[in-house]
């Protein structure tokens, strides 16, 4: 009998996640790996970990990667991209990581127009470490460090990445995506996918952002962050293609 | 051998270069910038890589990840801005990654003047990041030591999967010396060493590579990592200190200096020597690891008294020579700081008071 479904090359055998139940990450997870087998890479792949809930990822799965300090990620990346031009890099960060303290090097690989791949967990919060304000914490929306909810007044407005990236001249490809649905789940492949096709092509500097929930931070169930995220986190953060090129 | 006439920055970014350095990445600070100026210049003629970063802490980060692929990589900075690439080296540190770190040192603490200075001795041996890791730190007096500890430090750093520390002065940074430059390491060895070194520190099972972590935790239990550095330094306490002793087999004041202000007390010690003063000098050539055993083998029946020469208060040298003697030989001091060049006259007056006691 033909198989005609299995789990990616890249995905270890036996393996769990280790991410909370109704958590995205393991479904990015997925994706990115099945992209990788579809390419054909995955004996080429260097990912760059950011710190943060995706660390988790560097036990999940088995291509070659190193860890960063946090938001740093690309930073290291453009240098492995620069030294091994024939390998396929991607760095996979989380918001607090890649928006906040990693911001400065984020904007300056995507300025540089860096040849490497970042996925971009946006979850409105700081997971691993415990639910903390994040740059891209919704106004009103409650944190440990915000408990009366994020105010404009004190604690500014979310920060929009993709929007932030497309006033650079450099990025091939911004685009925010979501995985809270199966449809969107499906043009959230595609959109890995053609980040790394870019790569492949030597276009520069391609990121995807995905809207993603965190059940845990958020004190709600999965089913609820999905009705939270299509009631208020995607009217903020609108899904859609910023640069292509 | 030709012989070329170089500042001391741009000297140490040749020699980097003839060592095997393709991937540099800096951000300007005062008085470092020759260094990330000449890379620029000179990189794309080897083949090699120049990043002018956007920060100290992303240059760190990326000449971290050039390392993981098995280039060999450095950057610079000077003080204020070694600090910042503390996190990065802390993480090399970690990670067991061959990196090269020039240290340009200026005035301190905070921004500090832009001026050569000895203010950053402790930020070099004591562990600057978290974690309380150590580097083979060098500490040459010459452009010629420059030049010579710079190509070498490549070949220290891969030995050790460590990180380096070339510890300079803005001196020595900005001086012109006549200097004989090391023949260019060739690019088909630097190539088998980069293929080498990459199966070594890449962590997954591409190519059929069983999947590891480049110093595993489980390798000795969750201790295992740190415990392993610690035997490591402790291991270089024998074999890789480096000191000279400059006339101090009938000294009577024995100088404790490094650097820059070695290189001056030297001078004073001419001086002294022609006056009938048994002046001597201790001068490591490396400060970490520290060598302890030719201060603490210093007689005190013989040594009146160690002057401790540094363009540094508080002076910082003097800790470490004060625990090898364990305090037996007294200790005094002829210092500057703020980015002031010490003065030869005020070590021979020291010297002389010293003597004449």
């Amino acid at each position: 009998m033909e198989k005609i479904y299995t789990r990616p090359s890249t995905i270890r055998e036996g393996a769990t996640s280790g991410f909370c139940p109704g958590c995205m990450h393991s479904t990015v997870h997925k994706l990115v790996a099945e992209v990788i087998d579809e390419l054909g890479i995955a004996n080429k792949v260097m990912t760059v970990w950011g710190v943060g809930c995706c660390i988790l990822g560097s036990g999940y799965t088995t291509h070659d990667s190193f860890g960063s300090p946090h938001g740093r990620a690309c930073a290291m990346a453009s240098a492995y991209k620069r030294c091994n031009p024939d390998e396929i890099v991607y760095s996979y960060q989380g918001d607090g990581d890649l928006a906040s303290i990693g911001i400065a090097e984020t904007i300056y690989a995507a300025n540089r127009g860096e040849n490497f791949t970042v996925i971009f967990i946006n979850n409105s919060t700081y997971g691993m470490t415990g639910g903390q304000m994040a740059p891209t914490t919704l106004v009103g929306q409650k944190a440990t460090t915000a408990p009366k909810g994020r105010d404009p007044q004190q604690h500014g407005y979310p920060v929009h990445v993709c929007e932030l990236l497309a006033t650079l001249q450099a990025p091939a490809y911004l685009e925010r995506v979501t995985c809270l649905d199966a449809k969107n789940v499906i043009k959230t492949k595609a959109a890995i996918k053609k980040a790394f096709q870019n790569q492949i092509d030597g276009k520069g500097f391609s990121l995807v952002e995905i809207m993603s929930n965190c059940p845990t931070n958020w004190g709600m169930t999965p089913l609820e962050t999905l009705e939270y995220m299509k009631e208020h986190t995607l009217k903020e953060f609108p899904l859609g293609v910023f640069r292509d090129r | 051998m030709e012989k070329v006439f170089m500042k001391g920055c741009e000297a140490i970014a040749e020699a980097a270069i003839r060592g095997g350095c393709r991937f540099f990445a800096g951000y300007p600070i005062t008085p470092q910038n020759e260094i990330p100026e000449y890379f620029a210049r000179r990189m794309p003629e080897v083949g090699g890589i120049f990043l002018q970063g956007e920060s100290e802490v992303a240059s760190i980060n990326m000449i971290n990840g050039a390392a993981y692929g098995g280039t060999r990589s450095m950057t610079s900075s000077s003080s204020c801005g070694i600090s910042l690439k503390a996190e990065g080296v802390s993480q090399a540190a970690s990670s067991r990654l061959p990196i090269v770190v020039c240290s340009v040192m200026r005035g301190g603490p905070g921004v500090g003047p832009i001026t050569g200075s000895q203010q950053d001795y402790w930020q070099a041996t004591k562990a600057h990041g978290n974690g309380g890791y150590k580097m083979i730190v060098f500490t040459p007096e010459s452009v010629q030591e420059a030049v010579d500890m710079t190509f070498n430090a490549f070949e220290y750093a891969e030995k050790y999967r460590n990180p380096v520390m070339i510890l300079i002065d803005g001196v020595i940074g900005v001086m012109m010396e006549p200097i004989e430059l090391p023949d260019m390491i060739s690019d088909e060895e630097l190539a088998k060493n980069k293929a080498a070194k990459k199966a070594e520190y890449c962590i997954g099972p591409r190519d059929g590579r069983t999947q590891k972590h480049p110093v595993e935790v489980t390798d000795g239990g969750p201790m295992g990592k740190n415990h392993a550095a610690w035997e490591m330094y402790k291991g270089w306490a024998e074999t890789e200190t480096d000191v000279e002793l400059y006339m101090v087999d009938d000294a009577e004041l024995v100088i404790s200096a490094y650097g820059i202000a070695a290189r001056i007390a030297k001078s004073a010690i001419s001086i002294l020597r022609a006056e009938g003063y048994k002046v001597g000098l201790v001068r490591p050539k490396r400060v970490f690891p520290f060598p302890e055993k030719a201060f603490a083998s210093l007689c005190p029946e013989k040594v009146k008294g160690i002057l401790d020469v540094e363009m540094s208060m508080p002076p910082q040298l003097a800790e470490d020579v004060n625990a090898a003697t364990k305090g037996a030989i007294p200790m005094d001091y002829c210092l500057t700081t703020y980015g002031v060049i010490l003065n030869r006259d005020d070590i021979i007056a020291k010297a002389k008071e010293m003597l004449d006691k």
